[in-house]
């Protein structure tokens, strides 16, 4: 890659570029899904491509192609620096990268068992297991289980003399019992919403789920939810467990602290932010709340050695006590503040555009143990598992909801409640966190969506259960 | 582009590399850019080339995909082995009935050469135009200019051939000002058609409308919806419920009622991958040709889409919905349309004592998909109506409705349907007049 990374670079400089990346990807899925007792899907995927970006008169081209030569490395080089050219007929003001960003080195995702090293019979005989144990349950309609391994090997190089190497290996799995009754659908998923929870690292990320063990409590949980009470509409205490923690995490504070969108740069897709420039240092959330962006915590989805502009892994904090901190950043973004990037740009695939993605992003884990934090709660609902989600384009209003609740009465867990939903201003709701819990692990998002055209990215989400006071519940 | 020729040969050697009962090869090749702007400026500018082989191998019912992107011999001998030798491990699925055979295909013509052509340097100016437009009245523009050609080509071992070239232009932009936004978008196959300047004055004059918006209380509203936001609508329920694999799953709205009156009378919703009007499609993913869907004729439900996996189940023919295997989703409608009706702007607005207009939803899920319940936000221009007049501006709303009782509740539809692109396909509607839309909260700006 070398040789090619060069090439693309010095041509790219020969025809005007001040300044010139390339990224080489090669990419390896395998994808086994079953479904009532047959394998629904068996899938090996196989894609290499690279992409060169270039600043021209201050302004971006970038072009990307699944052929690898050298003719065509030189064609793509200069496609891009045509298409700097023709940004620079709308440029208002000179992109800015501030100090280069020199980084040399190796990283390779630490895992114990390949996924890619297990047959694949065992993983269709560990899959159809879960079936079964799900089907065994009385009333269920349908039982899906699925699992992903993923490598990515990348290359990044730039002019300014970066050589970065990264060996990038995920394994997701998860399992999905839907009950269906009269106009009617219930289902429950595990370890998480969407029958999947996917990290960084190898087998022995699924061997931890224990799929088969849990199967059957999931498929009953889905059966008598048809017959449970709906959720009452109502202002209630709730505790939110850990893996609609993570979605709460993602889209109210992850999205939120985007830079790039915070300048406008999604406006016409995804949106923009409430947490303008003037806003830092505002109360976002009470003082239980501390939410950081660390691209190093083992397993995330959001842990790599450099981002794909070459920038080291790191650590940023975000929220502090409840305030509000600091963004997730390119070298763009961030020189706009004469500040460095702090690590946060990827691209989905060889041919996307690298822009900034959540890492990890976590909410840390406070003091209180999960049983002592029911017990303490006189009245109110927990909330279970992640089934839908929407929020505005500033990250302000949103309204999610979640597969099962259960009542706490007196605290105690009680009756299982179906349909619930709950809905707040960003602020006013995490302004209402009065306990977080100490029991906290990673989470892995695989569906985060953003650009255009659009790309989908792997983002982590390290999270405990947490409380919030007099939240309005019950929407539909 | 590779060219008809080019896509068979790789077919053809990927087929012969495969050794199974049955085989199909899949290919799909693409050159994409895509001009994006922010702030009145072009901020990211990028252009693909890519193409990616497809060999679903079956052996008995046993079924194996694997994908490349390359296409020299040895990756499509690899690829072609991958797929086999993932079938090997798959038990017996008696649910599949094998792949599908040819058939005559319909050619439609989707495929400009001047959208091929279309130049960044032209891309750049069109954007230009718009973000000077904005920039004098003190407005931020943003959004993307996208023009690509795309081909498909389709072949099994059963004799399947089918090729397919087509472009896409797709401008789209919101416009912001202090504390309001509008947004516009223009779909053509040909770019050089693409009032990309009308497109920003749409999205001006919104944005100029929607200053200062003040605070609605929500509830429920007679509410205008434009093109925008019924595409939204209609998107989502194809994708809940309008595609066998839901009904066979006992998860789709459509269970239990096919012939009875499930939206008002003058809802009628079909799908027809061949109407030159829509965004084109002769064939699905098995190189099936599409047929004609209706969904609602007149607000009684007839039917769903069928591939060949959910349509074997049932013994009955593919519809050509099929999308890439292995497909979990089951087969989607991808070229919608709903039926215009006769009403201009001020009939819609005829009698409207106290209700809404809203231009685009954004951020939509499904709460309960049975019902087809939905929420979303509203997005870059909402007013408030006031005997038949648009007043006011205000703060965005969230709605938490079903889709099936809006459209039951339709007093009046809008007479010139809009073409907007999705991205596979698109949807063809008109606006819609809702007696009853449930908006649930509101946000603050």
């Amino acid at each position: 890659m070398r040789d090619y990374a060069r090439r693309a670079l010095d041509l790219a400089q020969l025809r005007g570029a001040s300044f010139a990346d390339v990224r080489f990807e090669e990419r390896r899925v395998q994808s086994i899904s079953t479904k009532n007792g047959a394998v629904d899907a068996l899938l090996e995927e196989e894609s290499q491509g690279f992409n060169i970006r270039v600043l021209v008169d201050g302004a971006w081209g970038f072009a990307a192609s699944a052929v690898l030569s050298g003719p065509e490395v030189d064609r793509i080089a200069a496609l891009a620096v045509e298409i700097a050219r023709s940004s620079v007929l709308a440029k208002r003001e000179n992109v800015q990268l501030g100090s280069p960003v020199v980084s040399q080195g190796t990283y390779r995702t630490p895992f114990q068992k390949d996924p890619f090293a297990v047959p694949v019979g065992d993983k269709i005989a560990l899959l159809l297991r879960a079936d079964a144990a799900m089907r065994g349950v009385g009333g269920l309609a349908i039982a899906e289980a699925a699992l992903e391994c993923l490598r990515i090997r990348k290359t990044y190089a730039s002019t300014e003399g970066s050589y970065v190497e990264q060996d990038l290996v995920e394994t997701g799995g998860g399992i999905v019992a839907t009950a269906v009754g009269e106009g009617e659908v219930q289902q429950r998923s595990f370890p998480n919403s969407f029958g999947r929870h996917q990290g960084t690292g190898g087998w022995e990320l699924i061997e931890a789920m224990q799929l088969v063990e849990n199967a059957p409590r999931m498929a009953e949980q889905a059966v008598l939810l048809l017959g449970a009470p709906q959720c009452p509409s109502e202002f209630t205490t709730v505790v939110i467990d850990p893996t609609q923690m993570a979605l709460q995490v993602h889209e109210s504070c992850g999205h939120a602290v985007e830079l790039d969108r915070v300048l406008g740069m999604e406006a016409a897709y995804a949106g923009t932010s409430f947490l303008t420039p003037d806003k830092i240092g505002m109360k976002y959330g009470s003082e239980h709340v501390n939410i950081v962006a660390d691209a190093t915590v083992p397993t995330g989805l959001g842990t790599f050695g450099w981002d794909d502009e070459g920038v080291p892994a790191g650590f940023t904090p975000l929220i502090s006590g409840g305030r509000f901190v600091d963004y997730l950043s390119s070298r763009e973004t961030a020189a706009r503040f004469d500040k460095p990037s702090n690590g946060t740009v990827r691209a989905g695939s060889w041919s996307r555009l690298p822009i900034i993605r959540m890492t990890n992003i976590n909410l840390l884990p406070g003091q209180w143990g999960f049983d002592d934090l029911i017990a303490d709660t006189d009245r109110g609902l927990y909330l279970d598992t992640n089934r839908s989600w929407s929020i505005d384009d500033k990250r302000l209003n949103f309204q999610f909801g979640t597969e099962i609740a259960w009542e706490i009465v007196g605290g105690k867990l009680g009756r299982m409640l179906k349909n619930p939903t709950y809905a707040g201003i960003t602020p006013e709701f995490w302004g209402s966190c009065d306990a977080v819990c100490r029991e906290w692990r990673m989470w892995g998002t695989t569906n985060c969506g953003k650009g255009q055209p659009p790309q989908t990215m792997h983002v982590g989400h390290g999270t405990a259960a947490a409380r919030f006071r007099n939240v309005r519940v019950g929407i539909v | 582009m590779h060219g008809e020729d080019a896509l068979r040969r790789i077919a053809t050697q990927a087929l012969e590399a495969t050794r199974a009962d049955q085989a199909e090869v899949v290919i799909s090749a693409d050159e994409s850019a895509l001009t994006r702007f922010a702030s009145s400026t072009i901020h990211q500018n990028v252009f693909e080339a890519g193409i990616e082989v497809r060999v679903r191998a079956v052996l008995g019912t046993r079924i194996g995909v694997a994908t490349t992107t390359r296409t020299d011999e040895r990756a499509l001998r690899e690829t072609a082995h991958r797929a086999a030798e993932s079938a090997r491990y798959v038990p017996e699925n008696p649910d599949f009935k094998g792949l599908p055979g040819p058939q005559p295909i319909t050619p439609v013509s989707a495929y400009s050469s001047a959208t091929a052509a279309y130049t960044p340097e032209r891309r750049a100016l069109d954007v230009k135009g718009v973000c000077d437009q904005a920039i004098a009245r003190g407005l931020d523009a943003s959004g993307a200019w996208s023009t690509g050609e795309l081909e498909l080509g389709v072949a099994n071992s059963r004799g399947v051939w089918a090729y397919d070239a087509r472009t896409h232009a797709s401008f789209k932009t919101v416009v912001m000002g202090e504390d309001s936004s509008g947004y516009a978008e223009r779909t053509a196959v040909d770019a050089t058609t693409v009032d990309v300047d009308s497109a920003g004055r749409e999205a001006i004059e919104k944005t100029l409308r929607s200053r200062s918006p003040v605070h609605l209380d929500p509830g429920e509203y007679t509410t205008i919806i434009e093109p925008y936001a019924v595409g939204t609508m209609v998107d989502y329920l194809s994708f809940i419920g309008l595609g066998a694999l839901s009904v066979q799953e006992g998860r789709s709205f459509m269970n239990g009622h096919v012939g009875e009156q499930i939206v008002g009378d003058n809802v009628t919703l079909w799908d027809d991958g061949l109407d030159p009007a829509g965004v084109p499609m002769p064939f699905d993913f098995e190189g099936v040709p599409k047929r004609r869907v209706v969904f609602f004729d007149r607000g009684i439900a007839q039917g769903v889409v069928y591939d060949s996996f959910t349509a074997g189940r049932e013994g009955k023919e593919s519809t050509g919905h099929a999308l890439p295997a292995p497909n979990s989703y089951g087969p989607m409608p991808l070229n919608l349309f709903l039926a215009p009706g006769d009403a201009d702007r001020e009939a819609l607005l005829a009698g409207i004592r106290h209700g809404l207009w809203v231009t685009r939803f954004h951020y939509v899920n499904v709460v309960q998909p049975t019902k087809a319940i939905l929420t979303g936000m509203t997005r870059d221009g909402t007013f408030v109506i006031e005997n038949g007049e648009i007043t006011r501006p205000v703060h965005n709303l969230r709605f938490t409705q079903s889709v099936l009782d809006a459209l039951s509740n339709i007093e009046a539809i809008g007479r010139e349907p809009m073409m907007l692109q999705d991205e596979i396909g698109g949807t063809r509607v008109p606006s819609l007049r809702i007696g009853r839309f449930s908006f649930t909260s509101a946000t603050e700006f």
